[in-house]
């Protein structure tokens, strides 16, 4: 049980700024990550929850008990870091161990959490090894059985994944979501790849320097991105822009076509659609097709259109060839605005 | 064009077997420089004083304990090596007591004129040990401790302290701070995490800047010799008498110096060589 409140939380390194006032609210066994691009201020938010960085000015609370004053171990919190930080003059058992051992659990206590969260990690038959002797995915897993022996109320994860291979990075994504959701803790998740955000998160905070620009589930990121940053950083290929002028009545023009747009709005506004949701109709943009990239289930293509590149997602049947020209129209509903001033979404 | 190239960027037999030549040559010249020395050393000691005294000299140890006998029975002597055993262990202790602590802070905090005081450390060796001799005695016979083991004890620490921080340095800047950082959350304070994380994984590394403050201390002569009169140190006992005492009293003397120094460091070599990054055999 614990919700963790991050209020008013800001962190300065001497001139630089890395964190701008972060409000945000964890719910008790939600799994949120927070992503973002590198330098983002994200693993700094991470370490000022898990105190191993003291925040510039602002509050922390974990399960309604300010805990910005305490050392780590006072927090009720576990953390997995990027480089796995496996004692390597322990075995793995001792290393599962060590939190339980701090607490002077009993031996037999010790030795069934042990047992129970390597079993978890299915790495029963390696805690006899040293971490030398193990590879990467290996010392990820006794990571965070590590993490989880503890049973802590909150589990920090500092990109657990990132050192390892893709194939092994997706077979652990897959792991890692099961068992955390079985031990019923608050899990913060740092990571910059999106994929591993979109899979895992039952909520995304997308940061950007130093602030969050959204937090929401990760399907609605993706489709109602808030600001224009989210929308250019998630998706991949990301959303296409393209101009927009009023023409009065709520109607936009752009790249000589006319659009339903924001009512209210009467300035000029950059028009948003996803690459997937472009299809061929007559009345469409006219785009010439200067890349085709086969991806087997689907064909990638990037055109120009209005003087700007732009990428659409047809099917893969389709036969497309450079300089063709083609007739792309989007899927209206799918139409988002965004404010070129503020860089905000307009509904 | 390709079989020509192939011809150039292949060595042939022969340099192959020149290139040989030279490494094993290089390995038996580098192993008599250090060894030839030793073994003169070595047979002079085992010798009667009669035969190191005489010429020819024979290149077979005759295993005649009589130079070492004269050595132990030498007026002083056990006494000198007993002082030179506590000063060494002393600076051993001090060194790492006041170095280790030192080279952690350095290699963990972020502090103001950090980069100065690294600087400072490697100034202490910049000045001859002569300029320093006549202030230090003057102010070592103010405090009273002039002539003792203990005031010696702390000219060799001064000596030993810069490579203790900076070899302490290193080995805790090779240990990732996510280690440390990782048992903090698992229950330790900075305390409990040092001893149980980091300690063992420095161990072999601050037993090897021990032994070097040790030789260091052991190795030292014109501090000694300078700064005690009745409580003097081996190296500075055997300098004192180097133009009266007979040839053989030189050699065993000698042998005494360099054996422990030796057998330390063969004890350490695991730990040296893992210090520096060769896999132990």
């Amino acid at each position: 049980m614990a919700v963790i409140e991050i209020k008013n939380v800001a962190k300065r390194f001497g001139e630089y700024q890395a964190l701008h006032d972060i409000n945000l609210t964890i719910a008790d066994q939600e799994f949120m990550v927070l992503l973002g691009a590198s330098g983002c201020g994200k693993s700094t938010l991470l370490r000022i929850i898990c105190g191993l960085e003291t925040a510039s000015e602002g509050e922390i609370w974990i399960d309604g008990k300010r805990v910005d004053h305490l050392a780590p171990k006072d927090r009720g919190i576990s953390m997995v870091f990027q480089n796995y930080a496996v004692f390597p003059h322990l075995t793995v058992f001792e290393n599962i161990g060590f939190g339980l051992r701090m607490q002077k659990l009993p031996n037999d206590e010790v030795k069934r959490r042990v047992e129970r969260t390597a079993g978890l990690m299915h790495i029963e038959q390696l805690l006899s090894r040293y971490s030398g002797e193990l590879s990467g995915g290996q010392r990820q897993r006794v990571a965070v059985a590590r993490a989880l022996a503890m049973e802590p109320d909150v589990i920090l994860m500092d990109e657990p994944l990132s050192n390892l291979d893709a194939l092994l990075r997706m077979e652990m994504r897959a792991e890692l979501k099961g068992v955390l959701a079985e031990s019923n803790t608050t899990a913060i998740y740092v990571t910059h790849d999106q994929v591993e955000a979109m899979s895992m998160a039952d909520r995304i905070s997308v940061m950007h320097e130093g602030k969050i620009v959204q937090a929401a589930s990760p399907i609605e990121v993706y489709r109602n991105p808030a600001a224009k940053f989210v929308a250019g950083f998630i998706g991949n290929p990301p959303m296409n822009f393209l101009e927009a002028s009023p023409q009065g009545g709520g109607k936009f023009s752009v790249a000589g076509h006319s659009f339903d747009g924001p009512s209210a709005a009467n300035s000029n506004l950059q028009f948003a659609i996803r690459p997937e949701d472009m299809t061929l109709a007559e009345n469409g943009f006219p785009a010439v097709a200067k890349v085709v990239e086969p991806l087997g289930a689907h064909l990638l293509v990037t055109c120009e259109l209005d003087g700007k590149l732009f990428r659409a997602i047809l099917d893969s049947e389709m036969q497309v060839k450079p300089g063709e020209t083609l007739k792309l129209s989007p899927v209206q509903d799918r139409i988002r605005w965004f404010d070129p001033e503020t860089t905000l979404a307009v509904a | 064009m390709t079989a020509a190239t192939t011809e150039v960027v292949e060595p042939s037999q022969d340099t192959r077997k020149a290139g040989r030549f030279v490494y094993v040559t290089g390995v038996v010249l580098l192993c008599a420089w250090v060894l030839v020395p030793l073994y003169f050393l070595l047979i002079n000691t085992l010798s009667s004083p009669e035969t190191v005294n005489s010429y020819p000299k024979s290149f077979i140890p005759e295993f005649d304990l009589g130079s070492l006998t004269f050595f132990a029975g030498f007026d002083g002597i056990l006494t000198a090596l007993k002082n030179s055993v506590i000063v060494a262990a002393m600076t051993m202790v001090m060194s790492i007591v006041i170095g280790a602590p030192a080279g952690y802070a350095l290699s963990r905090f972020e502090f103001r004129g950090k980069e100065l005081f690294r600087l400072l450390i490697l100034l202490t060796r910049a000045f001859p040990l002569p300029l320093l001799a006549l202030p230090l005695a003057v102010m070592f016979i103010r405090t009273g401790i002039d002539d003792t083991v203990f005031g010696l004890a702390l000219v060799h620490t001064t000596l030993a302290l810069p490579f203790a921080v900076l070899i302490t340095f290193s080995l805790f800047s090779g240990i990732p701070i996510e280690l440390e950082e990782a048992a903090w959350t698992l229950g330790c304070n900075r305390l409990t995490a040092f001893q149980k994380v980091i300690l063992p994984l420095v161990l072999p590394g601050i037993t090897a800047s021990a032994i070097f403050a040790f030789v260091i201390s052991w190795n030292e002569v014109f501090a000694a010799a300078v700064l005690t009169i009745e409580n003097r140190t081996l190296t500075a006992f055997l300098l004192q008498n180097l133009d009266t005492s007979p040839l053989h009293l030189k050699f065993a003397g000698g042998f005494i110096l360099v054996v422990p120094a030796l057998i330390f460091i063969f004890a350490v070599r695991k730990y040296l060589f893992a210090m520096w990054g060769i896999a132990n055999r």
